[in-house]
């Protein structure tokens, strides 16, 4: 089998008593979208934080590609292919939505020590940029300002800028946090259509948006993965059933 | 859309007003007034100091509590090294520039690796350090100063002795800090610096290591900042540690904010309006900050983006009737006195007039949108 996108080892985060990530190892394999679920609080956003260099953890290790990250800041894991999307709006609001992506595009663009062309004329950035923007569905917004932008239109900005960084690794925290329905099936939608272009890693309240995408679920409960496997592996599992699922799964 | 379509009125009245600043040494000779020459030029010396800290505090959203202190910098570099009878302005002027970097660099480093309060008074600790450090350098004068006999030598080809020649200097840097301004903060290198101001957090995520760029900024603020230090040992023959006191460093925040933050020439109507209340205020009474403190209030709450925000909302007719109804008091005090009682009455009528002309012209461009609506409607 080949090795995984991405790797994490036993790793373990406290917050004083509090064992938010307790022994957990999760393996992303290849173009695949590997869903986490759990319940609240079961450290999903603490995992996501390890993974992208925010948190260090206590122990244990993470992989990527190949390559010991555990201790790599932030602005290199995104070098190396790891973008992010957040779980709260994180976007530059002043900034117009294809300032926004351009801004993500110049990250990987060699140095920013460039103290005289105008960045908003730059082809090199605005190009790739609006590929992005038309990739979730919202070239036709891109000169309107972020902070007029509807929730919606923040939430695929937000995953716009994320791919403009062109990753091998996508953290996706919590996608469709605050979407209405038709807005939700957009964004499944959405994820569809770059799905096996870009490996993902889905945290997600949404149940059927998880089982719809997820090659493979991981339940996470109190900081530990109790089970991975397929969607109907997961559905089966009399485990994650007492522990989390419970009706859910049944209607 | 509507921000882009009022961003020329901005522009107009920034350069109509370096335009009139151009003219300064014209009306001191016309008027045969040799201060107006000397407040001017402190007024365009503080400006450029100004631009510097808005290029960090303004667009790249760092709070710097020191920044007075890259003047005294640049000002006692030049002094000490006239004092040991080193004139030449390709040495003092470069090494002044340096030292100020070199400043700026060490205190970044200490300073940028915190946030919010805690930055701002951080900022404040080291550039007091730097005002004691110049209050106990004896050698140089301490707390006294240091008087600087010769000026700085072009080698003849810039007379610096002459106070015209000095003025457009400090004009023409003034000009080239903001065009330099300009250019920098719409390059790859401002986005970062901007989108840092934004959300730090998420820059990191994309990708950027900020803390480099954020540093980089804070140097070149304080070299520029050094170069007006230069300018203004330079223009007052003298350093002294009160050109670095904290409060100067207050007054040149104040001058952001009153002009508008991160706005390009927003530093350039701050110091302006700042230096010209300071001046006729403290000819009323001792006690000016009691009416100048109102007058900050008043504009950090009813003009946010300062002055410059307020031209940009097309509040332009009502910025000018404030002007008039100033001068036209000043006007009246002035009555009593003498000097000044002409060109002041003249400003405030040119400025009643133009806010007219803008207030009526406003009207029918409001009232021409709105039809303009209703067909579409």
């Amino acid at each position: 089998m080949l090795e995984p996108v991405l790797q994490a080892s036993n790793l373990v985060k406290r917050f004083g008593g509090l064992t938010a990530t307790d022994d957990l190892s999760l393996d992303i394999r290849e173009g695949e979208i590997h869903a986490v679920i759990g319940p609240n609080g079961a450290g999903k956003t603490t995992m996501i934080g390890q993974l992208i260099g925010e948190l260090r953890p206590d122990a244990g290790s993470i992989r990527f590609l190949g390559q010991d990250i555990t201790h790599l800041p932030v602005h290199k894991r995104s070098h190396l292919g790891i973008a992010r999307s957040f779980q709260i709006t994180s976007i530059f609001l002043n900034f117009t939505a294809l300032d926004n992506v351009a801004l993500a595009v110049q990250a990987h663009d060699g140095h920013s020590f460039r103290f005289w062309g105008d960045a908003r004329r730059d082809a090199g950035l605005r190009e790739p940029a609006m590929e992005a923007l038309k990739q979730v569905g919202l070239a036709h917004r891109a000169d309107v300002v972020a902070s007029a932008l509807s929730h919606g239109e923040h939430r695929q900005l937000e995953i716009a800028m994320a791919l403009a960084t062109r990753p091998k690794l996508l953290l996706l925290d919590e996608p469709m946090a605050g979407m209405g329905p038709e807005d939700s099936a957009r964004m499944v939608a959405m994820l569809q259509s770059i799905k096996g272009s870009v490996t993902m890693l889905l945290i997600e309240h949404d149940m059927d948006a998880v089982f719809a995408l997820a090659d493979r679920i991981t339940v996470l409960v109190y900081g530990h993965g109790i089970a991975t496997g397929t969607p109907d592996d997961i559905r089966r599992n009399e485990q994650v059933r007492q522990a989390y699922l419970g009706d859910e799964l049944e209607a | 859309m509507p921000a882009l379509m009022h961003k020329p009125v901005t522009t107009i009245v920034a350069i109509a007003l370096l335009g009139l600043l151009a003219l300064v040494p014209v009306a001191s000779e016309a008027f045969d007034d040799p201060f107006m020459l000397t407040l001017f030029t402190r007024i365009v010396i503080m400006a450029i100091a100004a631009v510097s800290l808005n290029l960090i505090l303004g667009y790249g959203g760092m709070v710097s509590f020191g920044h007075a202190a890259y003047i005294g910098i640049g000002g006692y570099s030049v002094g000490i090294l006239a004092h040991h009878g080193v004139h030449a302005a390709w040495i003092q002027w470069p090494l002044a520039l340096a030292m100020s970097g070199i400043f700026a660099l060490l205190i970044g480093l200490l300073s940028l690796r915190t946030r919010g309060i805690f930055f701002i008074m951080i900022t404040l600790a080291l550039a007091q350090l730097v005002y004691y450090l110049g209050n106990g350098a004896y050698a140089y004068g301490g707390d006294d100063g240091l008087t600087i006999l010769k000026r700085s030598d072009f080698g003849g080809l810039i007379d610096l002795n002459h106070r015209p020649t000095l003025y457009y200097l400090c004009w023409a840097i003034l000009v080239a800090a903001l065009y330099f301004c300009h250019r920098t903060v719409n390059s790859r290198f401002g986005m970062v610096l901007q989108g840092a101001k934004s959300n730090d957090r998420r820059m990191a995520t994309i990708g950027f290591p900020i803390f480099r760029y954020r540093l980089t900024a804070f140097v070149i603020a304080g070299m520029v900042c050094g170069l007006a230090g230069v300018l203004s040992a330079t223009f007052t023959d003298f350093v002294s540690p009160a050109m670095m006191h904290w409060s100067r460093s207050g007054d040149l925040i104040v001058m952001v904010v009153l002009g508008g933050m991160g706005s390009l020439f927003g530093p350039l109507f701050g110091a302006v309006s700042f230096l010209l209340l300071e001046e006729i205020l403290s000819g009323w009474t001792e006690y000016w900050k009691i009416v100048f403190g109102p007058i900050l209030v008043l504009v950090v709450i009813f003009a946010r983006g300062g002055i410059d925000g307020a031209l940009s909302r097309g509040q332009a007719g009502a910025l000018m009737t404030g002007i008039a109804a100033f001068f036209l008091v000043y006007g009246v005090h002035l009555v009593y006195e003498d000097a000044w009682i002409i060109p002041t009455l003249i400003l405030a009528a040119a400025f009643t007039l133009s806010g007219l002309v803008w207030w009526h012209y406003r009207r029918k461009r409001v009232a021409s949108t709105e039809t303009a609506g209703g067909d579409h409607a």
